[in-house]
């Protein structure tokens, strides 16, 4: 991988559950310190591009390379290289947060004291090393999804999805996960691929791309797309693409 | 991905399932309860209507609790089976299926360490089952309990290997009371676990044929010849074959592009 290759790259990628075409030639590139947004209304295809990206279903038509490996021929690899927050609390809430982080940090081949030390560092970062011990059943829902971030970080991935990561959770955990990962990105040169249908977690460096029925409809800078749709704000640009209110 | 990496993952899945298993406890004592019941009230019924005639291993005639003992013990590792595909199902609709199939190793590995780790928690609560028994006056020779260890494991990744096939057609929750029905009742009903196979064929031959070709019985009968100290080879070969055929079609199911999963999801 060269030093200006995408983290995260998609090419041409289309895919259907039985006739009904989900996703139709989507293309783009994440770089690597980018935030890309990914906005789009309710079964946009939102879900399906995430699924294809972490593998979960597999698409003949187009490519997708995570750090320059090629999710089908290389998934290992690739996956390697991928964290993933899935829109559904993917915790198991009966062990502790200790147990569930120390559960990802083996599947990722991690040795012990190397995942102590990664879950220390990511668990502080999150404000969450005091309850460590706790079950995660006993935790609101923004420290679940803080936990959960915790550990998509936690073998170091060049590219971060998160899928909806904020939904059901308030204003001040909104606001706590939208910031954090946004500095992530500038700090730490991750890549990340936010879906969202939530204007207000946009940032202003973010690129956008818009998504409706299956389709890119627009990719730029949040100043790019306002003026290919002449339009003073996201809301408005949005609802100009989709045809829907944000 | 180094050998290493394969085993602090297989360690990693196998603590998770045990860490699980003694958080919910209900969930094993309803694994106890089930047997238990079958053996103190339905065997305890039925002791005086069933007569049961010397057959191997049993070298004397023994009492219809001893006949059903393996029975159930493979009823154990039969609802284990079943219990660990509704977990799947119901962790792919949480989603820590998700978290376990992007994770950076080969798909097959990956199942293969979520079958081993539920049989292991079927061959305790196996154990669990016989220390009771054990103590209600059924005991098998001491040597059985060792020698039952590669049996239970054989059994349990077969049956485990069928609820992992079955998780991969079954989309909701909803639909594993077809599981209960289609599956768990005829295995069950339709094996050597509650009557000796001749019984069944002074009845019919057709359910003596049925019950004879279900992979169900011959586990039944793997796990009472080890409970005695005796290694069957027929039913042991019969059981490894049914789990090849069992695993290769489960991870076929679980393949990303050839799997029924895409095809049955939806956005």
């Amino acid at each position: 991988m060269t030093p200006a290759a995408p983290a995260l790259m998609v090419g041409n990628l289309s895919f259907a559950y039985g006739k009904r075409l989900a996703l139709d030639g989507v293309s783009f590139t994440v770089s690597p310190g980018q935030c890309a947004i990914l906005l789009g209304p309710n079964g946009a295809g939102k879900t399906t591009l995430f699924s294809l990206i972490t593998r979960l279903y597999d698409s003949r038509d187009g490519l997708i390379e995570i750090s320059g490996w090629d999710i089908k021929g290389h998934s290992t690899r690739a996956l390697a290289r991928l964290g993933v927050v899935f829109q559904q609390p993917t915790l198991d809430l009966d062990l502790s947060v200790q147990q569930n982080l120390r559960y990802h940090a083996a599947l990722h081949g991690m040795p012990r004291r190397l995942a102590e030390a990664r879950i220390e560092q990511e668990l502080q970062r999150q404000n969450m090393h005091d309850r460590r011990h706790e079950t995660v059943r006993s935790l609101n829902g923004g420290h679940r999804r803080r936990v959960e971030i915790a550990r998509a970080l936690l073998h170091k991935p060049d590219v971060l999805l998160l899928d909806e990561p904020t939904v059901g959770l308030d204003v001040p955990s909104r606001k706590a996960i939208v910031d954090y990962v946004h500095a992530l990105a500038a700090d730490q040169q991750i890549a990340v691929l936010w879906a969202s249908h939530l204007i207000d977690e946009i940032a202003p460096n973010d690129r956008l791309m818009v998504l409706h029925r299956g389709k890119i409809r627009a990719l730029g800078s949040v100043e790019e797309i306002l003026r290919q749709t002449g339009t003073s704000d996201i809301g408005a640009a949005f609802a100009q693409l989709t045809g829907t209110p944000p | 991905m180094t050998f290493l990496h394969y085993l602090r993952a297989l360690l990693g899945i196998v603590k998770r399932e045990l860490f699980r298993f003694v958080h919910q406890r209900e969930r094993f004592v309803s694994a106890l309860v089930r047997p238990l019941l079958w053996l103190f009230i339905f065997a305890a019924g039925f002791r005086s209507t069933l007569g049961v005639a010397i057959i191997p291993p049993y070298e004397t005639y023994i009492l219809y609790e001893v006949y059903i003992t393996p029975g159930l013990v493979a009823m154990i590792q039969l609802f284990n089976g079943m219990q660990s595909s509704l977990s799947m199902v119901y962790d792919r609709e949480m989603g820590s299926m998700r978290i376990l199939l992007v994770s950076p190793l080969p798909r097959w590995f990956l199942l293969i360490c979520k079958l081993l780790a539920g049989t292991l928690v079927s061959v305790l609560q196996a154990y669990a089952f016989l220390a009771v028994a054990w103590f209600y006056g059924i005991q098998a020779p001491p040597e059985g309990y060792l020698g039952l260890i590669p049996a239970l494991l054989l059994t349990g990744l077969m049956l485990g290997s069928l609820g992992l096939l079955l998780s991969s057609f079954i989309k909701q929750l909803e639909n594993f009371a077809g599981v209960m029905n289609f599956v768990i009742f005829p295995m069950f009903f339709l094996s050597t676990a509650l009557y000796p196979a001749w019984k069944i064929q002074e009845s019919s031959e057709l359910l003596y044929r049925l019950a004879l070709y279900n992979p169900f019985s011959q586990a039944v009968e793997l796990i009472r010849f080890a409970l005695y100290g005796k290694f069957a080879s027929d039913p042991a070969i019969y059981v490894t074959i049914a789990l090849l055929i069992f695993l290769a079609a489960a991870i076929v199911g679980y393949n990303p592009s050839k799997g029924m999963m895409q095809r049955k999801a939806g956005p």
